[in-house]
């Protein structure tokens, strides 16, 4: 470990000065840069490539025009394309044209069928349910910044209210500004009871209290909101991995943890997936944000690559638009429904 | 210029204040070396050919595809570097690889804008800007930076918290406004349009030059929320309105700025979150449709987390060359620079002694945390593999040589049994502890040695030093240490 870092260190260092003096003798007197820099005139609004076009079409009627079509080598270019303009990524996209070219389809139709089941395939077998197991049942949601922790938290514990299970919500993102509150309006809102603690104090102590809490009162589930974190950030992956296992002390069991991927990412979410599973060990993916123009492909990448299964989706700002994973209606509505 | 002061202790003291400079993500394969291999046998020709360029612009447009750089937005930016490298010619120092990297490089740059492009000036004081953009994509962050930016250029800028829709937001940046030392206006019983008004009319009446309007985030298709959009942007008449995007967006980029562009008429673009590893295709996406130029991004959680925007640095970060000019520009803001060169030469002569490695610890910390400097190295995530150091073990190292004497860090070999045992209760450490510290600085010192003779100290790692040095062949490292011009200080 040591080792590393000493290296590093130096490596560092010695690399920034020797490529300083370098880059100083090449560009001799150079001043600042950013001073004099001058304005970028705006590209006018209306000099959009043309080559733009197609992308703006919906995957289905992409997919519709191949589908018209001979199998040809535009053909399965053109599939692949469609699925990465769905954000499902090269290895997947490379993969899944393959497996369906193999597959030998005669014609089109043949051909959408075959991809189809490709599709249908990465999420099969997959337990998708919630696991709300443990006495208290404990559901942590984790994710990076702005993916809708908490909005998906206020829908949950809406939802499972209804179903005569009020939660405990535990308001563990201590660090970022009125994170708190934000969670305290929908607590007001719902009705239920929250545990919160000081700004910019230990998360993993605020999840510990609300766990005590909830045992003192009966209650069944607790569900722990944490600060959104970029999961490149290795001190905060390892703060959440504290507050996970506090949790899981003195009998505790966490049940869930729960990945907030913003369904607008893409290939980036792949490597949330994988450090947040590293760190805290994701039980279940919740793609928030598909309402918008986004397809979430990356939950196709995602699943295929990592195994993990995705438990929820989030499709609109209402409680009711946090809904149950339904593989069959994803694979639909990212090729464009029929 | 970069000040502390001011912002959440929490995560100061956990060492994550940005510093300048977007690190690149090293994740991925650069698209350098996967071109080498295409190249491999083409070593020494003269000229690009047809099929030499097709079959580099495959693994560019893989690179590019990976980097979530849109479809479409790919396949005309390939268009166009088609164009400019068949027949190019290869230039004698760079191997054909390197060439078209050279070109997509250059396209790239020219795609992003070239420049770095400042804010429009006020046509009328107060100064107007507008924060727009989906939800979670970090408009509120973003302009509390902004605000804390351009009070740091001497201007009185004033928060407007429009955002009504999101419960809580407005706390928040009354919250982040606190901590700028800025004021904010807000109300939570009205419009946002009839609140952005107000607001102008508040700023005259506070003093305040800039008035930087937050709003609620929307998807580009909620015609209602853009409709109200619109009418604030009537109600401001903004000189800016600046869309902020979330680095790691995919595909979609292009439709989310096309929307808002159309609604909005956008006159800049801002990318939040770009010190993760997300390569951030979605800025030539976004920048491509809009023909907006891309203004700042955001590099931290800090309210010194927003840059100036680089092209040339997300060129590099697209093409995963790492961001050596921007360490280079960290080490130049951080570094006493007499020091510096003096502990070059040192390191270069594989001369240097705990004492020189603790000024080095210090100087290092100033430029930032060690996870945003390795980042920049190219290469370096993926040699040093699982095993990324962390800032506490440099603090762990930092005690135990402070329990050092003197002369025990000039001279490690003083250090015995009885000598180990004091300096590990002295730096709350274990006398093992102190001996691989003691191992590994050894060790360290023979990579340094390594490096100084020009080899790579650990496989796969770029060294800069030498890059340059085939560009400029008579240049090593060694004569650039010794016949360094003394450099004049900035500011």
């Amino acid at each position: 470990m040591l080792l590393v870092v000493l290296i590093v260190v130096a490596v560092a260092v010695a690399l920034a000065v020797a490529a300083f003096l370098l880059w100083r003798r090449r560009r001799p007197r150079v001043t600042d840069v950013r001073r004099d820099a001058p304005t970028v005139p705006a590209a006018a609004a209306g000099g959009l490539a043309s080559g733009l076009a197609p992308t703006r079409r919906a995957l289905g009627e992409r997919l519709a025009g191949l589908f018209g079509g001979r199998l040809d080598a535009a053909f399965w270019t053109g599939l692949e394309e469609a699925l990465l303009a769905a954000d499902v990524g090269v290895a997947a996209a490379v993969g899944i044209v393959e497996r369906v070219r193999a597959a030998g389809p005669p014609d089109a139709a043949a051909a959408r069928a075959a991809l189809r089941r490709e599709l249908a395939g990465v999420f099969a077998g997959r337990d998708r349910s919630l696991a709300l197991r443990g006495e208290p049942a404990v559901i942590v949601v984790v994710g990076v910044n702005g993916s809708g922790k908490t909005t998906t938290i206020a829908k949950l514990a809406a939802q499972l209210q209804q179903r005569g299970l009020p939660a405990l919500l535990a308001a563990a993102d201590t660090f970022r500004a009125a994170a708190t509150e934000q969670l305290g309006v929908w607590a007001g809102r719902l009705g239920l009871e929250m545990v919160a603690g000081q700004q910019g104090g230990d998360p993993a102590a605020v999840a510990f209290d609300a766990l005590q809490r909830a045992r003192a009162r009966g209650k069944e589930v607790v569900v722990v909101d944490t600060a959104g974190r970029l999961h490149s950030k290795r001190n905060l992956m390892e703060e959440l991995g504290k507050v996970v296992r506090v949790l899981g002390r003195d009998g505790g069991e966490v049940g869930e943890v729960l990945l907030v991927l913003d369904g607008t990412t893409g290939q980036n979410g792949i490597a949330q997936a994988r450090a947040f599973t590293a760190a805290v060990g994701v039980t279940g993916i919740v793609l928030t944000k598909l309402d918008g123009t986004a397809r979430g492909g990356i939950a196709v990448a995602v699943e295929r690559e990592l195994g993990i299964p995705v438990k929820l989706v989030g499709v609109g700002e209402r409680v009711e638009d946090l809904l149950p994973f339904d593989p069959e209606a994803f694979v639909d509505a990212l090729l464009g429904g029929s | 210029m970069r000040s502390r002061g001011g912002y959440s202790p929490s995560r100061a003291e956990r060492g994550l204040i940005a510093a300048p400079g977007y690190p690149a993500p090293v994740v991925f394969e650069s698209l350098t070396s996967r071109l080498g291999a295409v190249f491999e046998r083409l070593r020494g020709r003269g000229r690009l050919s047809e099929a030499d360029v097709e079959a580099a612009l495959r693994e560019v447009r893989l690179a590019l595809l990976e980097a979530d750089v849109n479809v479409g937005v790919t396949r005309s930016f390939l268009e166009r570097v088609r164009a400019r490298a068949v027949g190019a010619e290869v230039a004698g120092s760079l191997t054909p690889g390197q060439q078209v990297v050279k070109i997509v490089h250059d396209e790239l740059v020219t795609t992003l804008g070239r420049e770095t492009a400042p804010l429009a000036p006020a046509r009328v004081l107060p100064q107007r800007i507008l924060m727009v953009g989906l939800q979670g994509s970090g408009k509120t962050t973003t302009a509390a930076k902004l605000a804390w930016r351009l009070k740091s250029a001497g201007k009185h800028p004033l928060l407007v918290a429009a955002d009504l829709q999101r419960p809580a937001a407005v706390d928040q940046l009354e919250a982040l406004g606190a901590r700028a030392g800025v004021p904010v206006h807000a109300d939570r019983a009205t419009t946002p349009p009839r609140l952005a008004k107000a607001a102008v009319k508040r700023a005259g009446e506070l003093g305040c030059d800039v008035v930087i309007v937050d709003t609620a985030g929307r998807l580009q298709i909620d015609e209602v929320l853009m409709a109200e959009l619109a009418a604030v942007r009537r109600a401001v008449e903004p000189d800016e309105v600046l869309l902020v995007v979330d680095a790691m967006t995919g595909q979609d980029a292009v439709n989310v700025a096309r929307g808002f562009l159309e609604r909005t008429d956008l006159t800049g673009l801002i990318f939040s979150k770009l010190d993760g590893d997300a390569r951030g295709g979605a800025a030539i996406s976004a920048r491509e449709v809009t023909g907006r130029p891309i203004k700042f991004v955001g590099v931290g959680e800090g309210l010194d987390g927003l840059e100036v925007f680089h092209p040339e640095r997300m060129a590099s970060r697209l093409l995963g060359m790492g961001d050596v000019l921007t360490l280079i520009e960290k080490a130049e803001a951080a570094w006493d620079r007499e020091q510096a060169e003096a502990a070059a030469e040192k390191m270069l002569r594989a001369a240097f002694t705990f004492e020189d490695f603790l000024d080095q610890l210090q100087q290092v910390r100033r430029m930032g945390s060690l996870g945003q400097l390795l980042g920049m190295l190219p290469g370096a995530a993926s040699a040093l593999g699982t095993a990324e150091p962390s800032d506490e073990a440099l603090s762990r190292a930092e005690a135990i040589i402070r329990s050092m004497t003197p002369s025990e860090r000039r001279a490690p070999k003083l250090i015995d049994g009885s000598r180990r045992r004091r300096i590990a209760a002295g730096s709350g450490t274990s006398p093992q502890q102190v001996n691989e510290l003691l191992r590994q600085f050894g060790e360290s010192q023979r990579m340094m040695k390594a490096f100084a003779e020009g080899r790579s100290p650990l496989p796969g790692l770029a060294l800069p030093g030498r890059r340059a040095q085939k560009m400029t062949p008579k240049v090593t490292p060694r004569v650039a240490s010794k016949a360094a011009p003394k450099v004049k200080k900035k500011r």
